[in-house]
């Protein structure tokens, strides 16, 4: 079973290198779906024994958000700002992917080097790495706000996997409230979007810099 | 007998390689609803085209003769250690896979030299391109054999699919199936397939690989394309090998099963052809980089492994 | 029982405040919830610092010490804030928005969701103030970010916009990273089975596995100080605090950034029952004088009062880092600071409000002669000015002093030198501002029509002015108990 659950890692890894390749807004947006969905299941696999009910019900909720209801309030947050299609990255492509890669090394040295308790499953520590910094890289090098949110996601995908990783069992209440908050965090991003979009006929936030304590120019008078 | 096997096997694959471009066409057609060439068209055609007379242009040199023939004995040559069905291959010893990497680069070198050599600009502009591709594709499957040479501890091509077993494939399956990717890339880029190039092109700028070969003609036109087919006929042997690693024993039934997975993997190229288009040029680097973005993966999962 | 009335009051009040089609039964609901909230805040303080009377409810919401500080400083500053609201919501209605330094028109957020976000905000904050356990007080500090970001979008211009998105994703993305050293905390207790919560975490400090500690340390520190507004995680606040409505920059600033240091506290407060307080010290007493040589340097040559004053918020909150890190009796003066800051900075974002409105820009250069057209605002912004900067005698002062002190005797002279250095630069940059917005000269603006001073929007300021001047000259016994219970959750000595 294990093997099973080292494809599925690799499995997010390649999704990674995609998300770092892709050109294509709704592509960008389905892979993060798949990624969540993957994610959602990694937990059912790398558990021994049968499954009990409360860990499926969960699983399925956090399917259900990060397969359905993201993809579902994205696309419309693309389809509204009437944004271009692709997502206009600040870096070339293969540069994308080769700092994707070399987070991904700079993961597996530091997922050796963290003292943290056996996984069971190879891989996961330097998975859940390369997965937040790859959110990072498309916070940071994607123009288009929608390509933010999909960072903030892909950043919460990782950081999921890490804490499966971590085997750190945190009370229901808690784990729905963190899944509460991520849905309305993607929510208001979304209605921050479309505002965005109306305001500025554009979402493209390297625009957004009105408020810059660096810009003397117009303010200044 | 033992010495004999060998042989046999090479002298199949000699044989036999003409036959993949044909299976491809035919799945190719297949899917276009055409009926489509004959399976054995590239035997006719080089039967054909050896029985003509080279033309050669003025402004052409010894360079341009040499360079079809000497491309082809180095693709003969590298498919001297290619394991056949994880057999032991005809020659074979350690670090052999570099051997086989360098005889590629000095057949793609003979054929851009040629091209260059005739001073015309469209062969320029296709040699130009395929080392361009070159620079991206070499890297990847050179990473990719290396980290095959890590998964199976061996140092030689033979050795390393010799033990490469269904066991491998339940311990490290994420290297390998990373791997069998990787190499798949590598095979429609090095070959000329749809996603980096289009073999049927009729249209000079577009062309890459045909572009080199315009002048080419007679005898030296068939050795190119028979030397394409080996070298169509040297990955494919290595994705057989990845993905069908069971030895039972026979050498009749491994070969016979050999031959299946590689008309299988005649038929993926052909299906992919005709389900992708082919990728803007700018875009080929990227497919490229993919594939090299696979080998480093399954090299660092190894590793630390 | 009164904790649960105290999360359950705002959060009801806010769900009802969408749903009321009056504006004025919803502006009364939010007054009187904030009096409720107010009394059932005084009443636990009651009950805790009470005569033997301290069992403390199990469970993941309870309050010790350091809760009921920030708790109480959020309870008072809502309620200034919600009789300041109300007017300013009446105001607003009868006025039609105008860019303050556009010069176009903009519409207002439906009231419904402004009021309705502000009392769930209140909830989310005492949620922060009152949780046991570490990953819901993540989730809701991180609430607090999703509800205060749509106040701040209260304006519907451009430039609030732009500040929420920022706002938004940097907190967020900061935050999610507070998740991640959350994480790493679990880890760390995984083998003695230590969990989340702080009781379990602080009686098992000693047997943590101590790198883990710290790399939850750093995220946790990251994460919260994102919130906080430490330099150089800091780029959001001055967009959020200049473009929100003042009310909502009060709160931010004095409410929301408390929250986001308890946070660090409680990470602290554990990490030092764990032998790590000289190192999450070191980290604490970096960032904080990062932060306050960062507002000194920006606070030279700003053109915005706003963000003048978003910058003392930076200034304030690096203090506080700096005191925390210090450790032993500076983290008294850390908290104290932390109080008196809240009620100065809401005021000086309260007055800065009717600056606004009487001169209908935010542009530093272009108010002069303030006592003139408004004289009693005039007055409660220069007293503001003294207070922030730590005249004595107040709080901050007093605050200010505790620090040194301590910086003082354990020898970090060069420490010392620098924050003194950086409140220099600060008080002569502020005083610069301050003074010629108070009594330069008024120019060419013979023709306006005389501005009316509301008396209900002064009197939160002068409130909280004088609350703070008292704290300065004297400290009554239940707060300095209250202060040194909850210096001593924070993992200081006194």
């Amino acid at each position: 079973m294990n093997t099973f659950a080292e494809l599925i890692i690799v499995f997010i890894i390649l999704i990674d290198l995609a998300l770092a390749v892709t050109g294509s807004l709704s592509s960008c947006i389905k892979l993060v779906a798949l990624q969540g969905v993957v994610a959602g299941i990694l937990p059912l696999l790398a558990m021994h024994g049968s499954p009990h009910f409360r860990a499926v019900a969960f699983a399925a909720v956090i399917i259900a958000l990060k397969g359905a209801v993201f993809p579902w309030l994205m696309m419309r947050a693309r389809d509204r700002s009437g944004a271009r299609k692709d997502v206009e990255p600040l870096i070339s492509y293969p540069a994308s992917i080769l700092l994707c890669l070399g987070a991904f090394i700079a993961s597996s040295w530091l997922g050796s080097r963290l003292p943290l308790p056996e996984t069971g499953v190879a891989w996961i520590v330097p998975a859940s790495l390369a997965t937040i910094f790859t959110g990072f890289l498309l916070i940071t090098t994607r123009t288009k706000a929608i390509t933010q949110v999909l960072g903030y996601l892909v950043i919460e995908n990782g950081i999921y996997i890490f804490g499966l990783a971590l085997f750190v069992e945190q009370p229901m209440m808690v784990e729905l409230a963190i899944l509460l908050d991520v849905f309305v965090a993607v929510f208001v991003m979304g209605i921050a979007i479309f505002h965005i979009s109306r305001e500025f006929d554009h979402i493209d936030t390297a625009e957004l810099s009105e408020l810059s304590d660096w810009r003397r120019g117009e303010d200044g008078r | 007998m033992e010495i004999v096997k060998p042989l046999v096997q090479l002298l199949a694959a000699l044989l036999l390689a003409p036959l993949l471009p044909g299976v491809i066409n035919r799945v190719k057609a297949f899917f276009a609803g055409r009926r489509g060439q004959p399976l054995l068209q590239l035997y006719y055609d080089l039967a054909k085209l050896l029985r003509k007379t080279p033309v050669y242009s003025r402004t052409t040199t010894w360079v341009f003769k040499a360079g079809p023939a000497i491309g082809l004995a180095a693709l003969a040559a590298a498919l001297l250690v290619m394991p056949f069905a994880g057999r032991p291959s005809a020659l074979s010893f350690d670090g052999d896979f570099v051997y086989l990497i360098y005889l590629l680069g000095l057949a793609r070198f003979c054929a851009v030299l040629a091209a260059l050599d005739t001073g015309s600009a469209f062969e320029g502009m296709g040699a130009s391109r395929e080392m361009q591709f070159a620079v991206f594709s070499e890297p990847g499957f050179f990473l990719g054999l290396a980290a095959l040479a890590a998964v199976t501890g061996q140092r030689s091509l033979g050795g390393m699919f010799g033990v490469l077993t269904g066991d491998s494939w339940r311990v490290a399956a994420p290297v390998l199936a990373l791997l069998t990717a990787s190499f798949f890339i590598a095979l429609l880029a090095e070959n000329s397939r749809v996603p980096a190039d289009d073999p049927n092109t009729h249209l000079e700028l577009t062309m890459i690989h045909e572009a080199m070969i315009l002048d080419h003609s007679g005898p030296d036109l068939a050795y190119i394309l028979y030397g394409a087919a080996l070298k169509l006929w040297l990955f494919g042997s290595l994705i057989a090998s990845m993905v069908l690693p069971s030895h039972s024993g026979a050498w009749a039934r491994d070969a016979a099963m050999f031959l299946l997975v590689m008309l299988g993997v005649a038929a993926a190229v052909g299906v992919t052809e005709s389900v992708m288009a082919r990728l803007r040029l700018t875009k080929v680097p990227y497919m490229l980089i993919t594939a090299f973005a696979f080998s480093a993966l399954a090299l660092i999962f190894q590793m630390g492994r | 029982m009164i904790t649960r009335a105290l999360l359950l009051v705002p959060l009801v009040a806010g769900t009802l405040a969408f749903l009321l089609r009056s504006d004025a039964a919803r502006r009364a609901l939010l007054v009187w919830t904030a009096r409720l909230h107010f009394l059932l805040t005084a009443l636990v303080t009651y009950l805790h610092l009470g005569p033997g009377s301290d069992p403390g409810e199990p469970g993941w919401f309870a309050f010790d010490n350091l809760g009921l500080l920030f708790l109480g400083v959020t309870s008072l500053l809502f309620l200034g804030a919600s009789h300041y609201a109300v007017r300013y919501l009446e105001l607003e209605k009868r006025d039609p928005g105008e860019e303050a330094d556009g010069g176009f028109i903009f519409n207002n957020a439906p009231e419904a969701v402004f009021t309705g976000c502000l009392l769930l905000f209140l909830a989310a904050m005492t949620a922060v103030t009152a949780s046991r356990h570490l990953g819901m007080l993540w989730a809701a500090v991180e609430a607090t970010t999703l509800l205060s970001a749509p106040l701040i979008y209260f304006h519907r211009t451009r430039r609030s916009l732009e500040a929420t998105w920022k706002y938004l994703l940097i907190c967020s993305v900061g935050i999610a990273l507070a998740l991640m050293g959350n994480l790493f905390l679990g880890a760390a207790g995984l083998k003695t089975g230590a969990g989340l919560e702080l009781e379990g975490l602080l009686a098992k400090a000693a047997v943590l596995d101590q790198p883990l500690l710290k790399a939850a340390f750093l995220f946790l520190f990251v994460g919260y100080g994102t919130k906080m507004g430490l330099s150089p995680f800091h780029t959001w606040l001055p967009d959020a605090h200049s473009e929100a409505p003042a009310v909502v920059s009060a709160l931010l600033s004095g409410a929301l950034l408390n929250c986001a240091f308890l946070g660090i506290l409680r990470v602290s407060g554990i990490c030092a029952a764990a032998g790590l307080a000289g190192f999450t010290g070191g980290i604490l007493t970096l960032f904080g004088l990062l932060s306050l040589v960062t507002a000194a340097l920006f606070m030279v040559g700003q053109r915005d009062y706003k963000r003048m004053l978003a910058y003392s918020s930076i200034e304030h909150m690096g203090i506080m880092a700096l005191g925390a890190g210090l450790g032993g009796g500076a983290v008294f003066g850390a908290l104290l600071a932390a109080l008196s800051h809240s009620l100065t900075k809401a005021g000086l974002f309260f007055t800065s409000g009717l600056v606004l409105a009487a001169e209908k820009t935010k542009r530093i250069s272009e108010v002069k002669g303030l006592w003139r057209r408004a004289p009693r605002t005039a007055a409660l912004w220069l007293a503001g000015f003294f207070l922030i900067t730590g005249t004595p005698p107040s709080g901050v002062f007093l605050a200010k002093f505790i620090i040194l002190k301590e910086a003082l005797e354990q020898r970090h002279y060069a420490l010392a030198a620098a924050f003194l250095l950086s409140l220099a630069i600060l008080f002569a940059g502020m005083a610069r501002y301050f003074i010629s917005m108070t009594f330069g000269e008024r120019e060419g603006k013979s023709g306006e029509k005389p501005y009316v001073e509301e008396p209900a929007m002064l009197l939160p300021a002068a409130a909280f002015f004088v609350c703070v001047i008292l704290a300065g000259l004297y400290l009554p016994g239940w707060l300095g108990s209250l202060l040194a219970g909850a210096a001593l959750n924070a993992g200081g000595k006194l």
